[in-house]
């Protein structure tokens, strides 16, 4: 599946997504620059996406410890996610999503 | 190229990488250059004595980012290459293969080396250590076989190996020379804590004791020995007891070091134009004190912290640590330092692996160790970070139980 990937610069790229994966992981695998500090793990907030207002209904809402996590995220909003608590499924191919600030290598 | 320009990173590993991906993203416009001693490109360690050494994460994740990130990023990586020797006068780098490389800014992530077990056998086949990819592979292969494992050293590293191989159906022995788990680290109640876990789970757990040598059968570890004359017959044994900070190259160069390449708060050593950062550094953190911190945290807001200043910041550097480690379904996440506290209170039920261990010195908040528990994580690392003062008082208050006073951390004695 894609996704569509705005990097701190503005700049929007169109990238592939292994179903079945986080989408952190795929992100980072494109060489876009994500921190993902911890891993994956949920314990950093420096994989921190804004989720385009359009899809942010379409995801199952964030577990009590990604929302915990969140708390630690820099600017955080209400499209706020950690990349890696989001795993890829068809339901939304061809989601957009921002890299927020923090988030940067 | 001759003149006096670039950045010049010694070690690709989490420090080195981050350095070179951060003095891109803060505008850092001279050529770098990253010098890693292994053949592998910069990948993550923390997987490797967890998801990967149980086979639920698959070698092609662990890169910390695609081959083509360092040519996007005009990051000129060089790999399986050592640095040999600093012309600190002529501001060049010599390595291994006889060439040199001229530097504006040299930085000095080095990293660190497993310690050696000084004891009879230890070079017998079968004996691991685990820091590189190629040593995570090779003792995942032999695991494969094995069905009894003695892991010695029950530190982070040996207790995670500990709980992949119990996973994995082996018969697993961790044997520890103190007389509590990860005695450097976390609070008396998680080593305890833990030691309960692990037996719990099946690993036999044995503390105050030291191996004084191994057995072998044509060539390969057979047996440990310890020092009360009992032996625990192994395939496999790991060795996890510690690491020492790889400060070779600074030492030849003149620069200052004490357990550790000693930098000011700026991450320099005595040579301003030399830098040191992650597990080889040793810095002096708010307090005044000296420490030394192997962990991603502090190799990864070091070289952030680094990268700033090479692009004009002044700021000292100065951070919160904090840590995590997997065994079984407990994820211990540690915020601060509570070496050294004088009272603790349990916030949440150990017995339903979801709690809490507040460390207080001198009446105030230094650290706090949970398990399974990330809003306690998360609050710690606010308050630590913003300077928020809280007392065991507050604590109580807000429903804390058990609170321990006057024995000093460092003295407490396991209860299992």
């Amino acid at each position: 599946m894609q996704i569509k990937v705005t990097d701190h610069n503005g700049i929007e790229h169109d990238i592939d997504a292994p179903v079945g994966g986080k989408i952190m992981e795929a992100i980072r695998q494109a060489g876009l620059p994500v921190a993902a500090q911890c891993g994956g793990c949920c314990s950093c907030a420096t994989c921190h996406v804004y989720v385009h207002e359009a899809w942010l209904g379409q995801l199952p809402p964030p577990e009590e410890e990604e929302a915990e996590m969140l708390e630690l995220a820099e600017d955080c909003r209400e499209a706020s996610r950690l990349s890696c608590q989001l795993t890829a499924v068809e339901e939304i191919d061809g989601i957009r999503v921002t890299l927020a600030p923090g988030s940067q290598l | 190229m001759t003149g006096r320009e670039g950045l010049v990173i010694v070690g690709a590993g989490q420090a080195g990488f981050q350095l070179a991906a951060s003095a891109r993203s803060s505008g850092y416009r001279q050529p770098i250059t990253l010098i890693g001693g292994e053949q592998d490109a910069p990948y993550q360690r923390p997987p490797l004595s967890k998801a990967y050494l149980l086979g639920r994460s698959a070698r092609e994740g662990l890169a910390l980012q695609p081959a083509r990130y360092f040519e996007d990023h005009a990051i000129d990586l060089r790999l399986g290459m050592q640095a040999v020797a600093i012309d600190r006068a002529g501001a060049r780098l010599h390595l291994q293969d006889g060439s040199s490389v001229a530097y504006a800014a040299l930085v000095l992530a080095t990293g660190a080396d497993n310690r050696a077990l000084p004891v009879p056998g230890a070079d017998l086949r079968g004996i691991h250590s685990l820091r590189t990819l190629r040593e995570a592979d090779a003792l995942k292969d032999e695991l494969e076989t094995a069905r009894r494992v003695v892991i010695v050293g029950g530190g982070f590293i040996g207790l995670e190996i500990a709980a992949v191989a119990t996973r994995l159906g082996k018969q697993v022995t961790v044997v520890e020379a103190q007389s509590r788990l990860m005695e450097r680290a976390v609070t008396p109640e998680i080593s305890a804590f833990f030691s309960r876990e692990h037996r719990e789970q099946g690993a036999t757990i044995r503390l105050s004791a030291s191996v004084t040598c191994f057995e072998g059968q044509e060539g390969a570890v057979s047996a440990v020995r310890l020092d009360d004359g009992s032996t625990l017959p192994c395939d496999v044994a790991v060795v996890g007891i510690g690491v020492t900070p790889n400060t070779q190259l600074a030492v030849s160069a003149g620069l200052h070091t004490r357990n550790g390449i000693l930098v000011d708060p700026q991450l320099r050593t005595n040579d301003p134009s030399i830098h040191a950062i992650g597990d080889c550094a040793a810095f002096e953190g708010g307090d005044g004190q000296i420490r030394r911190i192997e962990s991603i945290q502090n190799a990864v807001d070091q070289a952030k912290h680094l990268a700033a200043t090479l692009c004009g910041s002044q700021r000292p550097y100065e951070a919160v640590p904090w840590f995590w480690t997997e065994q079984y379904e407990c994820r211990l996440q540690m915020a601060g330092l509570t070496s050294g506290a004088d009272t603790t209170v349990i916030h949440g039920n150990p017995e339903e692996r979801s709690f809490s261990v507040f460390a207080f010195r001198n009446g105030q908040l230094i650290g706090v160790d949970s398990v399974n528990r990330q809003r306690d994580h998360v609050r710690a690392r606010k308050m630590l970070a913003s300077g928020q003062a809280m007392t065991p008082e507050d604590l109580a208050s807000d429903g804390g139980a058990s609170r321990n006073t006057g024995v000093p951390v460092s003295a407490g004695a396991e209860r299992v």
